[in-house]
């Protein structure tokens, strides 16, 4: 079985940005861990000629008509925000 | 040189749809900050995307058009990034099952043919547009997000800065005649990234690339392109190592600077979107939108050239927009002759759009006037002089050039007796001119041709003006 290390955890929350305390780490590295054992099982399953599933629900072609509809107002939308300034949202200067 | 040059292109291009590609907001360019939003460009909670049927058969025109496959299953990937311009924190785009995929595009350099091939075409979202300030903060609009776009890449095909610029103008050229898009590197609507290597001639693997940006007309690619080799290839000589990074391009000094080093945390973290379902495309789909596909600018120019016997010349100017070879193929459907309306549209009609800043449609000039003008030029009932004074009234005014010959007094005088009055009456006033012709000097003609011409308003035909003095002349 693959074996997630604390270490591990906490370099794939760096990508989601996300903080991990110690305890933390060690709940989801185990959790990890089986997750991965489990993916492990699948792969001794005969999958030849299978076509790949992208989601549990069997439906496809969901599509919407070209077909403008009424937008959110920019003032509504902007008292959600910490700062606007000339109907922008102001955000720290990330370059 | 030592190295062979080895690019790739990255080439952005938005779809004229009405909406965005998972939003039913407006998706236009122009518009005042934040007025094209819906909640779903904000990522606000529970919020569906919902795919625009019009923007996949874009998709697919375009994909089609650059001779792809065209995936029979499709579906949507996430690509995770963190940036205000993408509240979401993550891009809906295709990554292993895109449209369309191995096409490839026809390029002439120095008269040598060869194809670039496309690895892929797929299709994403476009993300909100940042300006930043010097006070320490930027400012984001949402406009602009989720607008769809196709990003297509190129093999590394490519081996000279030329070679990239003939492949974009062909690409916008294909895109455009699709309408799929307005394909304009000023407004946005195409981006084009290149990745550059060097090898050592021979050599069959690629070196390390560098990807430049910031390139913002399709000179700038080749400008680009250009001074990154030279910089690559200074390095290379000197011992050094190219490093894979991203390079912006200066267009103030020509010159390239390193943006960012690419590192492995670059992970993009790709999955499926689970709140889009697959997309399948069948055969009847296809070639529903395969037959929307209006005739490609190559395909024109070989049957300009074959057909109607243009020169090779006049066939790739007429075909450079649609709107052009359009507004010929109508005029030369009516009956006009190909050759005079090719020069008449790459001529006087081109030079007027130049001046005027003008586009073939915001004139008042149709095919059917066209065509009018240039068949009383063929049939002789005006010259070409006077066509140029009728010309005027009709990518001015509009209407038919019958009409306008008739009301302005116009057609062309080709009674022989009418013209040997005239010419007679000037080679009274002009004793000196026939002294003149009987001593030798045959621009005596011309300036009686000139003074019949000035008499007749322009309106005297000129090869029988010329016939007729030449008759009277011997008399004298």
């Amino acid at each position: 079985m693959t074996q997630f290390t604390n270490e591990d955890v906490k370099y794939f929350a760096g990508f989601a940005k996300l903080a991990v305390s110690d305890e933390e780490a060690a709940v989801y590295a185990e959790k990890l861990s089986e997750l991965a054992g489990f993916a492990k099982e699948l792969k001794e399953v005969n999958t030849e000629g299978i076509a790949p599933m992208t989601h549990p629900i069997q439906l496809y072609n969901v599509l919407r008509e070209d077909v403008p509809v009424d937008v959110l107002d920019r003032e509504e939308m902007l008292k959600s925000v910490r700062e606007h300034e000339d109907g922008q949202i102001k955000v720290p200067n990330i370059l | 040189m030592n190295f062979e040059t080895i690019v790739g292109l990255e080439v952005h291009v938005e779809l004229k749809t009405d909406t965005k590609i998972m939003s039913p907001a407006p998706a236009h360019f122009g518009a005042d900050p934040n007025r094209n939003i819906h909640v779903v460009d904000l990522a606000y909670p529970g919020v569906l995307p919902t795919l625009n049927k019009r923007a996949v058969e874009y998709g697919m025109k375009a994909a089609l058009a650059l001779n792809c496959e065209i995936a029979p299953v499709m579906n949507f990937d996430r690509k995770h990034y963190f940036y205000p311009d993408n509240p979401k924190a993550y891009q809906i785009s295709q990554d292993d099952r895109p449209i369309g995929s191995n096409g490839w595009v026809e390029i002439e350099v120095d008269g040598k043919k060869k194809k670039i091939r496309i690895e892929r075409v797929h299709l994403e979202e476009d993300a909100g547009k940042l300006t930043h300030s010097d006070y320490g903060y930027s400012l984001v609009d949402l406009n602009r997000q989720g607008t769809p776009l196709i990003e297509i890449v190129t093999e590394a095909d490519v081996r000279s800065p030329e070679e990239a610029y003939a492949f974009l103008e062909k690409l916008k050229a294909i895109i455009q005649y699709t309408g799929v898009s307005d394909v304009r590197m000023e407004e946005g609507s195409l981006r084009c990234d290149a990745n550059i290597s060097l090898r050592p001639f021979g050599q069959e693997q690629f070196g390390t690339k560098t990807e430049l940006k910031n390139l913002n007309s399709f000179n700038f690619v080749r400008r680009g392109i250009a001074n990154e080799v030279e910089r690559q290839e200074k390095i290379l000589l000197a011992g050094g190592e190219i490093q894979q990074e991203t390079r912006r391009y200066d267009e103030a000094t020509g010159e390239t600077t390193l943006m960012r080093v690419k590192g492995s945390a670059n992970d993009y973290r790709f999955i499926n979107d689970p709140d889009l379902t697959e997309v399948h495309i069948d055969e009847a789909w296809i070639d529903r939108v395969r037959a929307e596909i209006p005739e490609l600018p190559d395909a024109r120019k070989d049957r300009y050239m074959n057909e109607l016997d243009l020169p090779a010349y006049d066939a790739m100017v007429l075909t450079l927009t649609k709107e052009m070879s359009d507004f010929f193929d109508a005029t030369v459907a009516t009956g006009a002759d190909a050759k005079l309306a090719s020069n008449w549209l790459m001529g006087d009609v081109s030079a007027y759009l130049n001046a005027e800043a003008k586009e073939l449609h915001e004139t008042a000039l149709t095919p059917e006037g066209l065509a009018s003008m240039v068949k009383l030029i063929t049939d002789g009932t005006i010259s070409s002089k006077i066509a140029k004074k009728v010309f005027k009234e009709l990518i001015e005014k509009g209407g038919d050039a019958a009409d306008i010959v008739k009301a302005k007094g116009l057609v062309q005088i080709s009674d022989e007796g009418a013209l040997r009055t005239m010419v007679n009456e000037a080679l009274d006033a002009n004793p000196q001119s026939i002294e003149d012709y009987k001593n030798g000097k045959d621009r005596a003609i011309g300036f009686i041709v000139g003074q019949v011409m000035k008499a007749s308003k322009g309106q005297a035909n000129p090869p029988l003006v010329n016939k007729i003095l030449l008759e009277e002349i011997q008399k004298r």
